[in-house]
């Protein structure tokens, strides 16, 4: 049998995790009393197929523990056990405990089994089996500690057909299994190995008899067999204690048990020697995962247009060797303009096989805030909108982190304790909201607690204290709570195993900054406080028009502009010193002159009869004066800090079609810019309102 | 350069010694720079440039250099002589910055490219300290080169933005 498994490890990897994401969000469904069957089934088939698999690859520690929980899993669905908010505990540890394992595996590590070892120890007490499961961990050959009446001796005839190694069985880890379950003596049958000539190295020949002495049920036993039932002939027969007198009947064969024995317990051994959770830890660091699941009907549009493309191409090819006349140039064009198209949806479909719905992301958070308010006694709702936004993977792999650390900033230090509610007058249920949505081309998550917001006094103490601010500074409440994203800043009063080791936020805005996003806070005392993160969809290419300023072109991402006119000089109204306010339908629309705020000379300054061109981001819509629309077209982007440093107002750089460089804006950071004050910018549109009305 | 059998003779015994490196020169206002060859990538014409908004003045904007997008440093600007008009000698040099952690590609505007001279490091002397020369800080070490004194440029001072 010379099928290298391991090229398979990667998909058993995947598939796994897969089958744990899926126990632990069902687990989460559970509750106690009024357990839904098919809950219970999903659970028990991922649990299932993750033993089946870990068997066959040889990973003996991840089936032994699934094992046991399976076994716990199929008492409950079959309604012999109740179903108690323990077992959910219990088996939501045992899912993290399996990732550890599985994620230590994939990372060819030697897996951490203490937990595990714990755990299948809980297990098997609640399944009433801890006084065997004893004698197994510690040492197959000692002492069997119950008395010496309850064991019998089974004999078991095992006679695989020929075709047992097709199906991914292996004798092997079933005869140690076997061997587990107390004192195994074996016989291998030879008798059907055929002659050299017509041996079959794929097919399996030989048939054991194995007797087994233990104090376990006949089920157990059958259960080791349980995959192969079909593929063999298997007669279990209970004979008490005699054995022997067949042994020489036939050509015996001593299969090496001991050997498999030993390998299981190196397997255990290292549980000792290996410091907890470190050897995890590393692991976790490259786990982001390397594969995509993609649609079938993706990848079927995507053929589709490949072959567009293809006969677009043949079609242009054919049109190249044709003399040159007008019609040609004019079928050239067409044939173009669908290369054009073609290129697009093209484009487009590749990109859309990397977006994800962000409910992978989400979908972890449920368990979080579990285990999180059982530590901290408080009673938090989880609510989770926008499941379906679509994002990057790359990007939602890397901002997962980033957000469990600040779910665990809202529930630890955000949200009070009931008392503390209640005292408040608030719901003793505090609530933690997480949304996602589209807006222009970002993505943007929020997370929302109603707790009881940034205490400002405490920051502002705090930074005084780590000499990031002097005690002279006046700052205002929203300068305050940017504070705490500068390095080195705690101010949980007890540093928990939660939160407040002071590496936190800073580590949170500065991988959040490395993918071109953007965090703030804003907070109000006692109604609670908002982390907003704003992402780029992808971080490859947007469409964008081309706008000139004096002699200077730059490009708006056309996702933000809402629409573009002259204006008419009317309905311009100044507010202030120097703002402009355009009235556009029942809007106020503040007018930037981008000339001004990108310094440059020679624009058009005049407002009447110039194009504005309106743009919408955090809400806020503003219009940008342009000297010149030009054509739009799609922009691939390219960094300017890779080689030179951020520039305020400008989100990137990109190259146009005759080589030349030009800037893409930045809408929210022009806005910062131009000193529109934005959080309160609302209060602004309103007092231009009465300002104009009064007028 | 190399004139005569000495002087290649000369060049080569230099060469082996480890602490000589090689520097290309430029010349500014009639002073003569030089920055160790091994940073410059290459050598073009002025060209036009897309001007970033709201930059420290001595930063021209940016250019294409095949894909990658490479701001240009005027250095009359920066060492704060005053500006002249580009003319068909006025070269941009392309330079590889190392930084901290990582390597920027940069740009520099100058008056021509000069020379190329070998110069062992240890024959470079401190700049006096001169509180009133602008660009002194941007200076590593002087050397002469026969009867030209030249100033090698401290790069990543030049480049920190």
């Amino acid at each position: 049998m010379s099928i290298d498994l391991s090229q398979f490890f990667e998909v058993f990897f995947e598939e796994s995790f897969e089958g744990l994401d899926a126990m632990e969000a069902e687990l989460l469904n559970l509750v106690p009393g009024e357990e839904d069957l098919e809950t219970i089934n999903t659970i028990f088939r991922a649990a299932h197929s993750i033993k089946g698999g870990s068997g066959t690859f040889g990973f003996t520690a991840v089936a032994d523990f699934t094992h046991v929980l399976e076994t716990l899993l199929d008492q409950i669905r079959e309604g012999s056990r109740d179903l108690t908010a323990e077992h959910v505990n219990l088996l939501l540890k045992s899912v993290d405990c399996l990732r550890a394992l599985l994620r230590a595996l994939q990372a060819e590590q030697q897996p951490d089994l203490a937990e595990a070892d714990e755990l299948r120890i809980k297990f098997e007490e609640i399944l009433g089996m801890r006084a065997a499961a004893k004698a197994v961990a510690s040492n197959t050959d000692s002492e069997e500690p119950s008395a010496e009446s309850s064991r019998n001796t089974f004999q078991i005839d095992f006679k695989p057909h020929h075709h047992l190694f097709k199906t991914g069985n292996e004798p092997l880890y079933m005869i140690s299994e076997l061997a587990e379950l107390g004192d195994l003596e074996t016989q291998a049958f030879q008798d059907d190995v055929p002659d050299i000539t017509d041996f079959a190295p794929e097919e399996c020949f030989l048939s054991w008899r194995f007797f087994l002495t233990t104090d376990k049920e006949q089920s157990c036993i059958e259960e080791v067999f349980e995959w192969v039932e079909d593929d063999a002939n298997i007669t279990i027969t209970l004979c008490g204690g005699l054995f022997g007198d067949e042994l020489e009947e036939k050509k015996v064969v001593q299969v090496a048990t001991d050997t498999d024995i030993k390998e299981t317990e190196t397997a255990a051994k290292p549980t000792a020697e290996v410091k907890k959770s470190a050897p995890v830890k590393s692991a976790a660091a490259n786990t982001e995962s390397t594969s995509i699941r993609v649609g079938i009907d993706k990848v079927d549009s995507l053929i589709n247009m490949v072959g567009e493309l293809v006969i677009t191409q043949a079609m242009l090819s054919q049109l190249g060797e044709q003399e040159i006349t007008e019609a040609t140039i004019a079928s050239l064009q067409e044939g173009l303009a669908q290369l054009a198209h073609n290129t697009r949806d093209l484009q487009e479909n590749v990109m859309r096989i990397r977006m994800l719905p962000i409910s992978f992301v989400f979908s972890r958070f449920p368990r979080l805030v579990r285990d999180i308010s059982q530590k901290l006694d408080k009673q938090v709702e989880l609510k989770l909108l926008g499941e379906q936004t679509e994002l990057d993977k790359t990007v939602m792999e890397k901002i997962s982190d980033p957000m469990v650390h600040l779910v665990r900033n809202s529930l630890d230090h955000g949200l009070e304790t009931v008392e503390k509610r209640v005292a408040a007058g608030k719901d003793p249920v505090g609530t933690v909201t997480l949304n996602a949505f589209h807006q222009g081309g970002n993505i943007v998550i929020e997370i929302m607690d109603d707790g009881q917001g940034l205490n400002t006094t405490k920051i502002r103490e705090k930074a005084i204290k780590n000499g990031l601010i002097s005690e002279s500074d006046e700052l205002s409440d929203n300068e305050i709570n940017e504070l705490i994203f500068l390095p080195g800043f705690s101010t949980a009063d007890q540093v928990s195993d939660l939160s407040g080791r002071g590496v936190g936020m800073d580590v949170v805005r500065r991988n959040i900054e490395a993918l071109s996003g953007s965090v703030e806070v804003s907070s109000a005392p006692g109604v609670g406080s908002t982390f907003t993160i704003r992402l780029p969809l992808t971080l490859a290419i947007l469409d964008g028009q081309l706008v000139r300023i004096a002699e200077h072109t730059y490009i708006i991402p056309l996702i933000s502009i809402i629409e573009s006119l002259q204006i008419d000089i009317s309905k311009v109204s100044r507010v202030g010193k120097d703002l402009d306010v355009l009235r556009l339908r029942d809007e106020y629309i503040p007018i930037l002159r981008l000339y001004t705020i990108f310094n440059h000379q020679g624009a058009i300054e005049t407002l009447d009869k110039t194009l504005l061109v309106v743009v919408e981001s955090d809400n806020q819509k503003v219009g940008l004066l342009v000297d010149d629309l030009l054509s739009q077209q799609q922009v691939v982007i390219k960094s300017l800090e890779a080689n030179y440093q951020k520039v305020d107002g400008v989100s990137g750089a990109t190259i146009l079609g005759d080589g030349r460089v030009s800037l893409i804006v930045d809408i929210s950071g022009l806005i910062k810019l131009s000193g529109l004050r934005k959080p309160g910018s609302q209060e602004l549109i309103i007092e231009s309102k009465a300002s104009l009305e009064a007028s | 350069m190399i004139t005569s059998q000495d002087d290649l003779h000369n060049k080569l015994t230099l060469d082996q010694n480890q602490d000589v490196k090689q520097f290309l020169t430029f010349i500014m206002a009639d002073e003569e720079y030089g920055v160790d060859i091994l940073t410059v990538q290459e050598i073009r014409s002025w060209e036009e440039i897309t001007v970033i908004p709201n930059a420290p003045d001595f930063v021209k904007g940016v250019i294409n250099l095949r894909g990658t997008i490479v701001p240009i440093i005027d250095l009359r600007r920066r060492f704060a002589i005053p500006a002249i008009e580009y003319g068909p000698l006025t070269v941009v040099i392309i330079l590889k910055v190392k930084l901290e952690s990582t390597s920027k590609i940069m740009g520099i505007v100058v008056d021509a490219v000069s020379d190329v001279y070998s110069i062992a490091e240890h024959e470079a002397k401190a700049v006096p300290h001169l509180s009133d020369s602008e660009h002194a800080q941007f200076v590593a070490g002087l050397v002469n080169v026969g009867e030209k004194m030249v100033a090698l440029l401290d790069l990543q001072k030049t480049m920190d933005i």
